[in-house]
């Protein structure tokens, strides 16, 4: 049913209620779906209140830590510019990013001395494999800025090893029925603009 | 079948399959989704959120007592509060299986302290298991139960954040129910501790310890995988997985029911191995007895005392054990510019601003609570100068004008927090003729540990409805005279209720009422924008700290994506630039 022989590890990365939770679900369950064992961990409570929220997924034949270790992450997805910066010590060399084009700026920013940067060139800087995905006005295109989640996770999936009709079966099982349609397109534009990363 | 699982969802599953009948607890992270998802098995299954940890685990006492399987849930620092029946009830035993599943915090995710629950376990002589995975969260709730009546005592099965937020797959089974019947047994020298039986319980707890200690070696509950016998490590819980990963090729005692001290087995695992290593979380707690066996190990002196382990800390301490210097071993590509920090702060919309920017205008000392609303102490609000613990808010603020401060003392809880011990405390100010004011911050919700209802709401954890208890009544009640309602919304509102209670020379009670539009799910009122034309970048509204408002090279703006409309930015701006989407200024 799958080829895989060894844990592949992936870290996603976002401001509290970007929906990083259920990014992490439907990969955990598409991982699941070719007879993986899965391991995932979130983080609840008070980091959720605005803060950075961090999601792991590890599978594989034999999956232990469900934590991914430092420098081993096959690949990142962030919703928001610099949180992938933040994370980005997760991520193997030639580990892929999929990162959104979002900026959220912080209250340390807005109300205090510090300054949000370009993240960019920052971002060119620090990863081989980069995806920089305008995620949000993808969504809004397809009628529902929400899916920006979604956009980028079609991107990652491109680049990891699991059919891509496990992905959207996890997909049937993880978001309401009258939202399917839409997360299946925003899904696809995903995966189209990651091409050849 | 095998179906992804949380740890917690696991527990309740275990917890589900094991006949358990009622289960009481209290909302705390990383504990909360136990009871939740135990929740939504009812009928079957009465679950509710008691007021606090300790009136739980004395309902859930009851319940046993009458024959019934029984669970309760909190956080580690809901065991303080619940410390004092856990410690008498190991004296008087249980009728129906009680577990206690408690789910610590280590790294400090959620929580005010690391401290580690299984030193409660030792103390209070009951047994301890720990689950590594969902798998073993729902097996040992189903091992735990047994033991909790083979030898009638409590048990505790202790969780980690990372065991119980972490999700994996899990084989379940049938619900099976004791045949028996719920019909409470009188017997007064079992369940009454005074001195004439205490002393007699007290013997039988002792003689417990070492049957408990012998079954500990026995049970499939502990494991033993040998490999090379070059190492041996010695581990539990969530540093099992670890040492998985970072030690391959090493024997390992992995225990899950590490107390009573399983010491046949600790024993024989040594002598099998060269060199003997202990590896755990937190505390040095089965170092300390491995060492007291006279058994030669290494353990605490490869990582650092404090703070969650990881696959990272792990491979330093593989490193010094094999005499290397310990290397950074993630390589990261490119230094990275120094970020912005981007720490938890209050959501767009929540009540709680108004109240504190509210309190900024007073020179006063604020006394905070656990909830949400800690979040007041950070920038730019800073307004929460102490924090100690549940109701803690408003004891505090009484022993401060007591002591002698000189300014005025406002003790500040949330709902929930005033329900679980803030009544005792207010008492204790009118009682003893204290004049601090307290705010209770209702937002009809335990909001920070993800919305779950308590006395207030008029609602039960399984959806029925009920009497809502009234604060302001309560507080009369206590013999509080001077007791108001604000809207936390209404900024002059805010501020005249603090100026005229500040001023009183009696106790006053503020209830700043609106619920939590997170909650809610809705927005408080229409998105609203800012004119940058009539802006003056004067920044009063970055005085708020709503992460709506964003200020980015020079220019001042409301991310119409966070934007939750409570317009509370429109009342502190002086030059009218800010109003509401689709009026003036579209």
């Amino acid at each position: 049913m799958n080829n895989i022989t060894k844990t592949c590890s992936l870290i996603m990365v976002g401001v509290g209620g970007q929906g990083i939770l259920l990014a992490s679900e439907v990969s955990a369950r598409a991982a699941q779906s070719c007879g993986l064992q899965v391991k995932t961990n979130e983080v609840h409570g008070m980091a959720q209140r605005g803060g950075s929220v961090t999601a792991q997924i590890r599978f594989g034949p034999e999956v232990h830590s469900p934590l991914v270790p430092e420098g081993t992450a096959d690949a990142l997805l962030a919703l928001e510019a610099i949180e992938a910066l933040r994370v980005q010590h997760f991520l193997r060399p030639d580990g892929l990013a999929v990162v959104s084009t979002q900026r959220v700026i912080p209250v340390t920013v807005s109300s205090g001395g510090a300054t949000y940067p370009e993240p960019e060139p920052l971002l060119r800087r620090t990863f081989r494999r980069l995806a920089y995905i305008d995620a949000l006005g993808e969504a809004e295109a397809l009628g529902e800025a929400r899916a920006a989640n979604i956009v980028l996770l079609g991107g990652l999936a491109r680049h990891l090893p699991l059919p891509l009709d496990a992905w959207e079966a996890a997909l049937a099982l993880c978001v309401k029925e009258k939202a399917l349609a839409c997360n299946i397109a925003a899904f696809r534009r995903g995966l189209a603009l990651s091409e050849g990363i | 079948m095998s179906v992804l699982l949380s740890g917690n969802q696991a527990l309740a599953r275990g917890a589900y399959e094991s006949g358990v009948r009622v289960a009481f607890g209290y909302p705390g992270t990383p504990s909360t989704e136990i009871l939740e998802n135990l929740g939504q098995y009812g009928p079957a299954v009465y679950c509710e959120w008691s007021p606090n940890e300790k009136v739980a685990l004395e309902a859930a006492v009851g319940a046993s007592m009458a024959g019934a399987r029984v669970i309760v849930t909190m956080k580690h620092v809901g065991l303080n509060v619940a410390a004092d029946p856990l410690l008498t009830l190991a004296y008087i035993g249980v009728e129906g299986g009680l577990v206690l599943c408690v789910a610590d915090d280590p790294g400090q995710h959620s929580s005010q302290t690391e401290q580690d629950t299984r030193q409660y376990a030792r103390l209070a002589k009951v047994p301890l298991l720990e689950p590594s995975d969902s798998q073993e969260a729902r097996d040992f709730m189903l091992a735990a139960m047994e033991i909790s009546e083979k030898f009638r005592t409590p048990v505790i099965v202790r969780s980690t954040t990372r065991v119980s937020h972490s999700r994996s797959l899990v084989e379940t089974g049938e619900r099976r129910v004791p045949e028996r019947a719920i019909a409470f047994q009188k017997d007064p020298s079992r369940h009454c501790p005074l001195p004439v039986w205490g002393r007699r319980m007290r013997q039988e707890l002792e003689e417990r310890q070492a049957a408990m200690a012998a079954a500990a070696a026995e049970s499939p509950v502990n494991r033993c995988e040998m490999r090379s016998p070059q190492l041996g490590i010695i581990t539990a819980s969530i540093t099992y997985q670890y040492v998985r990963e970072v030690f391959p090729e090493a024997s390992v005692l992995k225990l899950g029911w590490s107390f009573p001290f399983p010491d046949q087995l600790l024993r024989a695992f040594a002598q099998q191995v060269q060199e003997l290593v202990v590896l755990e979380e937190l505390d040095d707690f089965l170092e300390e007895h491995v060492r007291a066996l006279g058994l030669k190990c290494r353990g605490r002196e490869l990582f650092p005392p404090c703070g969650e382990l990881s696959v990272a800390k792990l491979q330093a301490a593989k490193d010094r054990l094999e005499g290397r210097t310990a290397e950074p071993r993630a390589q990261s590509r490119l230094p990275v510019p120094e970020l912005p920090a981007r720490p938890p702060v209050f959501c767009p919309g929540c009540p709680h601003r108004g109240l504190f920017y509210g309190l900024t205008k007073f020179d006063v000392v604020v006394t905070g609570d656990i909830g949400c609303y800690s979040l007041a102490v950070f920038p730019p609000l800073n307004r929460t100068d102490v924090i100690l613990c549940m109701g803690g808010g408003i004891s505090m603020a009484h022993g401060l004008e007591k002591a002698g401060e000189k300014r005025k003392v406002v003790g500040v809880v949330g709902d929930s927090t005033f329900f679980h011990s803030g009544i005792t405390g207010l008492l204790d100010i009118v009682y003893n003729r204290g004049t601090a004011t307290i705010v209770v911050l209702d937002n009809r919700t335990t909001a920070m540990t993800g919305h779950q209802d308590h006395p207030g709401t008029g609602r039960t954890l399984q959806g029925e409805e009920t009497i809502a208890a009234s604060i302001e009544a309560i507080g009369r009640a206590c013999g509080v005279r001077r007791v108001r309602t604000v809207n936390p919304y209404n900024l002059k509102e805010v501020h005249t209720a603090l100026e005229e209670e500040l001023a009183a020379a009696e106790p006053s009670l503020i209830i700043s009422r609106a619920p939590c539009p997170l909650h809610e799910r809705k927005p408080v009122g229409p998105r609203h924008r800012i004119d940058p034309q009539k802006c003056r970048r004067c920044r009063a509204c970055l005085k708020l700290g709503c992460p709506a408002i964003e200020n980015h090279q020079g220019e001042i703006r409301i991310n119409p994506l966070l934007c939750a409309g409570c317009g509370t930015c429109a009342e502190v701006c002086k030059f009218q630039a800010i109003g509401p989407v689709g009026e003036e200024g579209k």
